[in-house]
């Protein structure tokens, strides 16, 4: 699982792109120049998170809490931190 | 022109997605521009007269109730955005209401003060564009020595950290310098390169025997892109745009006619697509009449091509209608005489011919020391355009 491995102890959203809400669209934006995304509910709780600096550790920590009892969170959690990491959405912070 | 409908509330015409958003809002603040563009794809009868521009309050107004209808990506444009002196309250003002602002200029009357100012005001991106990869091109084909004031003010914003986006629009007599843009582009610390061919509407259609380049000349650029992409695996992304021309299918109208994107003009005007106005025999509503989202759900204009129900053969048939949703309905006005026909670029259509007429002539022989002369965008030139109309 090495290649799984989260290249950042600190991060947050990246400070150039913005997270909101958006109730045209009833989901959770991310924007950045010239584009956005929109997200699924588990990505925007997990960026929600990430508004302030955070590390891996406490992110799953709190969302361990908020989703007693789910199973493989911290992979999954990893595994899109990775992903969000390549798309620049989150940064070292 | 509208219909009887004060609700805003009718439903979209022609497909069953009836949930369309304008994302995107184009905010052109004004044609006057310093730059001279002969690829500008603004209309050709662009008015002097700055009176008829909508004021600070209409278009703070504009920017709510854009963001009611659910807009969140704006871009200021023009001409020249700078020349407005409400700028950064316009952005001020966007920034509170969740706008993430993009300021599209040509950096001529930018200052490292305004920079700052612009981003207190919550601005998030900027896009420079350059008329030329050296000080001599530059000037040769915006009609301005801006060159050096180019490059510096792309150092302050990278300076000052706000996202930079460079612009670089491609044509004949420049295509050969996109290795040398981009080795430029790099040394800036740009984020994002957008090598932009030259689309033939406006004055760009004007000029189009001496802006259309050969095959060739866009299969070399290309390769240059690309081997720029695999040398330098940095984090500059750079975009290449073809020109529609040399393609079989056509793109989608902005993403799809009145699905997407919506662009308010100077005077107010609001357009499914900043080129629509050339269209005849269509009213454009404006935002000093009618509610945005009157104009967005319920008017003529953006209702007449959206969806699929407009289309005639070969559209109408085809299995591929949805992905380019017929193409681009100023490239069919242009080239068939109807905006309501294919765009004659899909090689289905019964006009592609006259594409094809198109580029053999730009594929002969062709001499950068004698290039077809280009009439520059400027007032003066302008009226020869607002005479022919009157």
């Amino acid at each position: 699982m090495s290649s799984l491995n989260l290249d950042l102890d600190s991060f947050a959203i990246n400070p150039h792109y913005g997270f909101q809400w958006e109730p045209a669209q009833q989901c959770h934006v991310l924007l950045f120049p010239e584009g956005l995304v929109k997200l699924s509910e588990s990505a925007a709780e997990i960026l929600r998170l990430c508004q302030q600096p955070t590390t891996l550790e406490a992110l799953v920590d709190e969302l361990e809490q908020m989703f007693p009892g789910v199973e493989g969170l911290e992979s999954d959690v990893r595994e899109f931190l990775n992903d969000a990491r390549e798309q620049e959405w989150i940064s070292p912070a | 022109m509208m219909p009887e409908n004060k609700s805003g509330s009718a439903p979209l015409k022609g497909d069953e997605d009836q949930s369309y958003i304008p994302m995107w809002l184009l905010a052109e603040l004004t044609y006057a521009c310093p730059v001279q563009c002969p690829y500008c794809s603004n209309p050709v009868q662009i008015s002097a007269n700055r009176k008829q521009e909508l004021t600070t309050e209409e278009w703070i107004d504009v920017l709510c109730q854009a963001r009611q209808l659910g807009a969140v990506q704006l871009g200021f444009s023009g001409g020249e955005p700078l020349v407005r002196s409400d700028l950064a309250e316009l952005i001020r003002e966007a920034t509170s209401l969740g706008f993430y602002t993009n300021l599209i200029t040509s950096a001529i009357g930018l200052d490292a003060d305004k920079i700052a100012a612009f981003k207190e005001a919550g601005l998030k991106h900027i896009q420079i564009s350059f008329q030329g990869s050296n000080r001599e091109s530059n000037a040769k084909f915006g009609g301005t020595d801006s060159f050096n004031h180019k490059m510096e003010m792309t150092r302050e914003v990278t300076r000052q950290k706000i996202p930079l986006g460079l612009n670089f629009v491609l044509h004949r007599q420049n295509l050969h310098q996109v290795g040398e843009f981009l080795e430029t582009a790099e040394l800036l610390g740009a984020e994002f390169v957008e090598l932009a061919n030259t689309q033939y509407y406006g004055w760009a259609k004007h000029n189009q025997e001496g802006l259309l380049p050969s095959k060739w000349q866009i299969e070399d650029a290309e390769r240059v892109t690309n081997e720029f992409r695999r040398r330098h695996k940095g984090n500059m992304d750079v975009f290449f745009v073809s020109p529609d021309y040399y393609d079989d299918r056509p793109k989608k109208c902005s993403n799809g006619w009145a699905t997407t994107f919506i662009t308010v003009t100077p005077e107010g005007d609001v357009l499914p697509c900043h080129a629509a106005k050339i269209i005849p025999g269509l009213d454009f509503p404006n935002v000093k009449q009618h509610k945005l989202s009157d104009i967005w759900r319920s008017s003529d204009l953006f209702n007449k091509y959206r969806g699929t129900d407009w289309m005639v053969e070969p559209c109408a048939s085809c299995p591929e209608k949805k992905i380019d949703l017929g193409g681009c309905r100023c490239q069919a006005l242009m080239l068939t005489g109807d905006a309501g026909n294919a765009d004659p670029v899909c090689s289905l259509s019964p006009y592609h011919d006259r594409v094809t007429a198109i580029t053999d002539q730009a594929d002969g022989v062709f001499d950068l020391n004698e290039p077809v002369p280009l009439l520059f965008r400027n007032m003066k030139n302008a009226k020869q355009f607002n005479t022919d109309q009157s």
